[in-house]
C-alpha cells in the first residue's frame, strides 16, 4: 500500500521520528494527502512488527523516537522504485456508472447530464490553471531551463496529475456525447434492434443498449 | 461600463448557394472584454475557424456584424480593413503563414513596418516579442532555419508585437511539447490580464483551462458555455 511504502521510501533517506516524518511526506507529495501523526505512529508500529524499521537509540529529551530502516525495509523500498504500480484495476467510478447508466435509461437525457458534467469539469480545469499559474512565477512563462526546488516539482506533479485527470475526463465526455449525436435523436421507447446506420432522416435509433433493456435477464426468469 | 473589444451579433456565415450551401456559422453572438480570453471548441468542422475569420476581419458576415474596438466591420473599406487588421489584431492561424523570404524579426516587425513605423522602431519590437517568448536567438533566422515549434512560436510573437489588444489563435500549440505550449499560453493569458482580448481555438480541453469562458460550437451553433468559477 502506499502510505507505508511512502514512509519507508522516506526513512531511506535517514532515521526520522513521526512528527518529522509526517512533514516531509506532506511537503514532497504536494500537500495533496494529509496524514495526522496517529496515523503516522500507527504505520510505523506496523512496519516495526513487520520487521521494516526499527526505533533508531531510545527517545530523545522531549520523548520521541526515531525510526531508522532494516535491510529488509530498505530492500521493499528498492523494489517499490523498481516495479510499475499496478493501474489496472479500474477504480469504481459514479461518474462512469451514472453516464453508462443514463444512455441506456429512457426518458433520461444523456446529452444534458454530458453537458452539466462537462461545465463542471471545465469550471474545475480553469481553476486548477488559475492555482497551477500562481505556481509558477507570475507573469513569467514557465522556462523548462529553471529548476524549480524540490517540494515546487512535487506541487507540480500533484497539480498536474489532476489537470490530465479532468482533461481526460472532458475528452471522455466529448467522445460519449459524439457517440450519442452519431446514434441519432435522443432514444425513444423503441421496439426491437435498430440497424446500426440510420440515415438522419430515418426513424431515431436507439441508445446501443436499449433494445436488451426490456428483455429480461437470464437470471429474472430462473425463479 | 466596460466596452468590449470584439462582438460579434447574431453572425451567420454561408458559404456557397443553392445545392452545395453550408452555413459555416449560424446566428453567433460573443463579446469579449478587456483582459479576458474566450476560448472556442468544437468537433472539426463547427465553424471555429469560421468565427475566429469575422472575429480578425479576414472575412465577412453573410448577416449579423462584427464590432472591433467600436468599428463594425461590414462598414469598413477594403483598406480600412486592412489597417484594422495591421493595428488591432493579432492572429495565429492553424497554417503559420510566415513569410520565407523574410527573418524572424523581420516577419514579426512587419505589420508595423507595413503600418509606417521606422525599421529600426520595427525591429526594437520584434525583438522584444521574441524576448517574451524566451526567443532571442531567433531573430535573424529564416523560417527554414527554424524547427516547426520554434515556426510557431514566432507566429505568436509576431500576433503579440505592438499594441493589439484582440488577439486570436487557432490551435496556437500544435507542434509543440506540452511544457512549451504552456509558456505560451501563459504568455496569451498575461497579455489579457494586461487588458488585452483573446480568442482561442482548440481542441484540447487543457488549453481551453487558460480561458475565463469556453464556447462550444457544434453545427455553426454556440451550443454550451462553460465559466470559470
Ligand atoms: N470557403 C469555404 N467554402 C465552402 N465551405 C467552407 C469554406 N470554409 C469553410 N467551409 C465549411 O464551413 C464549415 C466550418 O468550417 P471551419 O473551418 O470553420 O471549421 P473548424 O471548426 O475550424 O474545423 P477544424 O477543427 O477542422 O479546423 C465546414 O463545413 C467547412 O467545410
Ligand atoms: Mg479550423
Amino acid at each position: 500500500m502506499s502510505v507505508p511504502l511512502s514512509l519507508l521510501a522516506l526513512l531511506s533517506q535517514g532515521p526520522a521520528y513521526g512528527a518529522r516524518i509526517k512533514a516531509e511526506f506532506e511537503a514532497r507529495t504536494g500537500h495533496a494527502f494529509p496524514l495526522n501523526v496517529g496515523q503516522v505512529y500507527t504505520t510505523l508500529a506496523r512496519l516495526e512488527r513487520d520487521g521494516l524499521v526499527v526505533p533508531d537509540g531510545g527517545p530523545d529529551d522531549e520523548g520521541r523516537i526515531p525510526y531508522r530502516l532494516t535491510d529488509v525495509g530498505a530492500q521493499q523500498v528498492s523494489t517499490w522504485w523498481e516495479s510499475p504500480v499496478d493501474r489496472s484495476e479500474p477504480a469504481r467510478d459514479e461518474l462512469v456508472m451514472k453516464l453508462a447508466l443514463a444512455v441506456a435509461t429512457p426518458r433520461v437525457d444523456a446529452q444534458a447530464v454530458i453537458q452539466r458534467q462537462r461545465a463542471a469539469a471545465m469550471s474545475h480545469l480553469q481553476g486548477l490553471t488559475r492555482a497551477k499559474l500562481a505556481l509558477t512565477a507570475p507573469g513569467q512563462p514557465p522556462q523548462p531551463a529553471s529548476i524549480p526546488t524540490p517540494t515546487t516539482l512535487s506541487d507540480q506533479v500533484v497539480l498536474e496529475h489532476r489537470l490530465y485527470a479532468v482533461e481526460a475526463e472532458l475528452r471522455w465526455l466529448d467522445h460519449v456525447e459524439e457517440l450519442l449525436h452519431r446514434a441519432g435523436p435522443a432514444p425513444a421507447a423503441s421496439a426491437g434492434p435498430a440497424p446500426a446506420a440510420t440515415p438522419p432522416s430515418g426513424p431515431p435509433s436507439a441508445a446501443p443498449a436499449s433494445p436488451n433493456f426490456a428483455r429480461p435477464a437470464p437470471s429474472d426468469t430462473r425463479h | 461600463m466596460t466596452e468590449p473589444i470584439l462582438q460579434l451579433v447574431d453572425c451567420t456565415r454561408v458559404h456557397g448557394q443553392g445545392e452545395t450551401v453550408v452555413r459555416a456559422l449560424d446566428g453567433v453572438s460573443v463579446q469579449i472584454l478587456p483582459g479576458e480570453l474566450v476560448a472556442v471548441m468544437g468537433p472539426s468542422g463547427s465553424g471555429k475557424s469560421t468565427l475566429l475569420n469575422l472575429a480578425g476581419a479576414l472575412d465577412l458576415p453573410t448577416s449579423g456584424h462584427v464590432v472591433i474596438e467600436n468599428q463594425s466591420t461590414s462598414t469598413l473599406r477594403p483598406d480600412e480593413l486592412a489597417a484594422l487588421r495591421r493595428r488591432r489584431v493579432g492572429v495565429v492561424f492553424q497554417d503559420l503563414n510566415l513569410i520565407p523570404s523574410l527573418t524572424a524579426a523581420e516577419n514579426i516587425g512587419l505589420p508595423l513596418e507595413l503600418d509606417g513605423r521606422r525599421v529600426s522602431e520595427a525591429r526594437r519590437a520584434a525583438v522584444g516579442a521574441l524576448h517574451e517568448l524566451g526567443l532571442d536567438e531567433l531573430a535573424d533566422r529564416y523560417p527554414d532555419q527554424m524547427s516547426g515549434g520554434q515556426q510557431q512560436r514566432v507566429a505568436i510573437a509576431r500576433a503579440l508585437v505592438g499594441e493589439r489588444r484582440l488577439v486570436l489563435a487557432d490551435e496556437p500549440t500544435g507542434a509543440l511539447d506540452s511544457v512549451t505550449g504552456d509558456g505560451v499560453l501563459a504568455v496569451l493569458r498575461a497579455r489579457c490580464d494586461a487588458g488585452a482580448a483573446g480568442l482561442l481555438v482548440t481542441h484540447e480541453a487543457r488549453h481551453a483551462g487558460w480561458a475565463d469562458r469556453v464556447i462550444y460550437l457544434r453545427d455553426g451553433k454556440v451550443v454550451d458555455e462553460a465559466v470559470a468559477r
